[in-house]
């Protein structure tokens, strides 16, 4: 071991700049800032050349209707909700996890909002009541496959299944319809349009950048990619290792409730099923956005312009002209597309 | 005498019905390179494990700085003092170089945020401090990117960050090459200079023997033979002795360190 005791780096090199100066040594071909930005990126940076990609090929097919602002709007209204739960989903994948429970969540937590509001209180009690619910359930959820000691995969789609036929029993397939919301401040501040944009974009855009930096630049991201990726080292390191995984269960409890109470929102009704359709295409978001499945990596950003991908694959598909039957065709063939985009994209290291 | 800093007391491990500790009395000093040396299945790595506290000991009493301790875990074990580069090295291999020095002890400031600037730059003077330089990685390189002597000098570098009283190396030359293998008998020279102490586990007895102060042989859970360098005049010497504890009665022992031969019948 040749200690080398070489002048302190950050001291401002005296005289002229030597070709064998040590803060040479340290450069690396990431260090030029585009080349760092594109290698840290690339995940993210695929997934939002296959986004391109697929919206000029639309643009092509039928520039008239790609070119109302209408088709947008509707996008806008609708993305939101997926992005509230694809974003703490690669949280819970990163972990090495994964959690199909969130669309009863969503379900459940929205309930409570539609109950709440239904009862003449404000909105704002019931999105607090509502995320308060989707913790609760977050949590027992990850507690049950955490300190259970299950598998994550089959816990969760039971606690979906049971969660949805418990929404069912009691509401024997009745919705509720909250019409007193239009008047109210909630639905001004989360639900209106701001010159003509939907707000719930901005709400969702805030998200996802806190996410990404909480999964960036924060002790929780940085712990839930070394729990994902060695779970043993992470442990032998001092860090609660379980705790770690009850947290992303979290994680995707709020997201859930948020989601759902976004959903009623937009629709002023709260139906027993709310949620489920979400389930495979949030899904499809996050291994389209390049997070793979085995943990310990991932993108923020990557599964938000996946989730971008997912829900313009639908409306795009039936604007460019096509019957709604071509919809699960492209959907497919987008996630496979993707998947071997990230796969030549990305090395896995052991 | 040099100040005691950590004693293990009547140590016993079983998992059901099965010993792998059987009250293991064990104590390290300050500024002492302890070698720890035994068979496969002695119970040298359960040893290690608990004064890690990655694993809970069944009965026995563990004292830092003469001071028992209650609540052994492994982040106890780290705020204690003690680091340990474990044999498989314990690293994230899809997290950077800095991500794995700061594993479970990440420099946060508001709130948990991380200082990402300060992480980078301790980590980049941990490399070099330790002869870690090249121009092929940075401290944000991906630890899978790197050799196996490499990724060791990353495990050791996070084990010298908090400047630890202890360190526990666990095989950390099995796999090593001979100028890797030099390097890390280099480091331990130096944390010893420094003062501070190292528990050394090896399967390589020559490599114990040049670098130990004081030897421990563990033999089926048991401390079979404590002895002092000045006791023991050469690798064979201790190579004998474990044949001999391993076969009673087939090589002549050692006549030293306490009657070794009574305990090994």
């Amino acid at each position: 071991m040749s200690k080398t005791m070489e002048p302190d780096l950050h001291e401002p090199s005296a005289g002229i700049s030597r070709p064998g100066n040590p803060r040479k040594e340290w450069k690396h071909p990431s260090d030029h800032w585009m080349r760092g930005f594109i290698l840290d990126n690339r995940a993210a940076l695929g997934t939002l050349a296959v986004f391109v990609v697929m919206m000029t090929v639309f643009m092509i097919a039928n520039p008239t209707v790609f070119t109302t602002w209408y088709l947008y709007s509707s996008v806008l209204t609708t993305l939101p909700v997926a992005l509230f739960v694809v974003v703490p989903l690669v949280f819970v994948v990163t972990c090495g996890e994964i959690d199909l429970s969130f669309p009863a969540t969503m379900g459940f937590a929205s309930w409570v909002f539609a109950l709440v509001v239904q009862s003449g209180y404000d909105p704002f009690l019931g999105i607090a009541a509502a995320i308060a619910t989707g913790t609760l359930l977050g949590f027992l959820v990850g507690s049950l496959v955490v300190y259970g000691g299950l598998s994550s995969l089959i816990a969760t789609l039971g606690m979906n299944f049971l969660l949805r036929g418990l929404i069912q029993i009691i509401n024997e397939g009745k919705s509720t319809a909250l019409t007193s919301l239009a008047d109210s401040w909630a639905y001004k501040i989360f639900s209106s349009q701001l010159y003509g944009i939907p707000v719930q974009i901005f709400w969702a855009i805030g998200f996802v950048v806190l996410s990404a930096l909480l999964y960036n630049r924060h002790r929780f991201g940085a712990q839930v990619k070394v729990v994902g990726d060695n779970p043993d080292s992470a442990q032998q390191m001092g860090i609660d290792v379980k705790r770690v995984r009850v947290k992303v269960f979290v994680f995707v409890g709020i997201g859930a409730a948020i989601a759902g109470t976004f959903s009623v929102m937009i629709n002023f009704t709260w139906w027993p099923t709310a949620g489920d359709g979400y389930l495979l295409p949030v899904l499809a978001s996050v291994f389209v956005g390049g997070t793979p499945t085995w943990g310990g990596v991932g993108t923020v950003v990557g599964g938000a312009i996946g989730a971008v991908t997912v829900s313009f694959i639908q409306t795009g598909v039936v604007a460019a002209g096509l019957s709604g039957f071509y919809v699960q065709f492209f959907n497919g063939l987008i996630i496979i597309l993707s998947l071997l985009g990230h796969k030549w994209n990305q090395a896995r290291y052991r | 005498m040099a100040e005691r800093l950590i004693e293990l007391r009547d140590i016993s491990k079983s998992y059901g019905q099965v010993y792998a500790l059987g009250g293991v009395n064990l104590s390290v000093d300050r500024g002492e390179v302890v070698g720890l040396i035994g068979d496969n299945g002695a119970g040298k790595s359960t040893l290690i494990k608990i004064l890690s506290g990655v694993v809970k000991p069944t009965s026995g009493e563990i004292l830092i700085r003469g001071q028992p301790v209650t609540g052994w875990s492994a982040a106890r074990s780290r705020d204690a003092g003690i680091e340990t580069v474990f044999q498989d090295r314990a690293l994230a291999v899809q997290q950077t170089i800095v991500r794995n020095i700061f594993m479970g002890r990440e420099l946060t400031g508001f709130l948990g945020w991380l200082k990402v600037n300060k992480e980078i730059e301790e980590a980049s003077r941990l490399m070099r401090e330790i002869g870690f330089t090249s121009k092929v990685f940075t401290p944000q390189s991906i630890v899978g990117q790197l050799s196996g002597g490499e990724r060791q000098g990353v495990a050791i570098a996070r084990a010298i960050y908090k400047q630890a009283d202890l360190i526990i190396l666990d095989e950390p030359t099995t796999a090593l090459s001979l100028t890797e293998t030099a390097k890390v008998f280099h480091f331990v020279r130096q944390v010893r200079a420094s003062g501070r102490s190292i528990l050394f586990i090896g399967h390589n007895i020559h490599h114990v023997f040049d670098i130990a102060d004081r030897f421990v042989v563990l033999d089926r859970g048991k401390v079979a033979l404590t002895a002092d360098r000045s006791q023991v005049k050469s690798a064979e010497d201790l190579i004998n002795f474990m044949e001999d504890v391993a076969h009673p009665g087939g090589l002549p022992g050692l006549h030293d360190a306490g009657d070794p031969e009574q305990r090994a019948r």
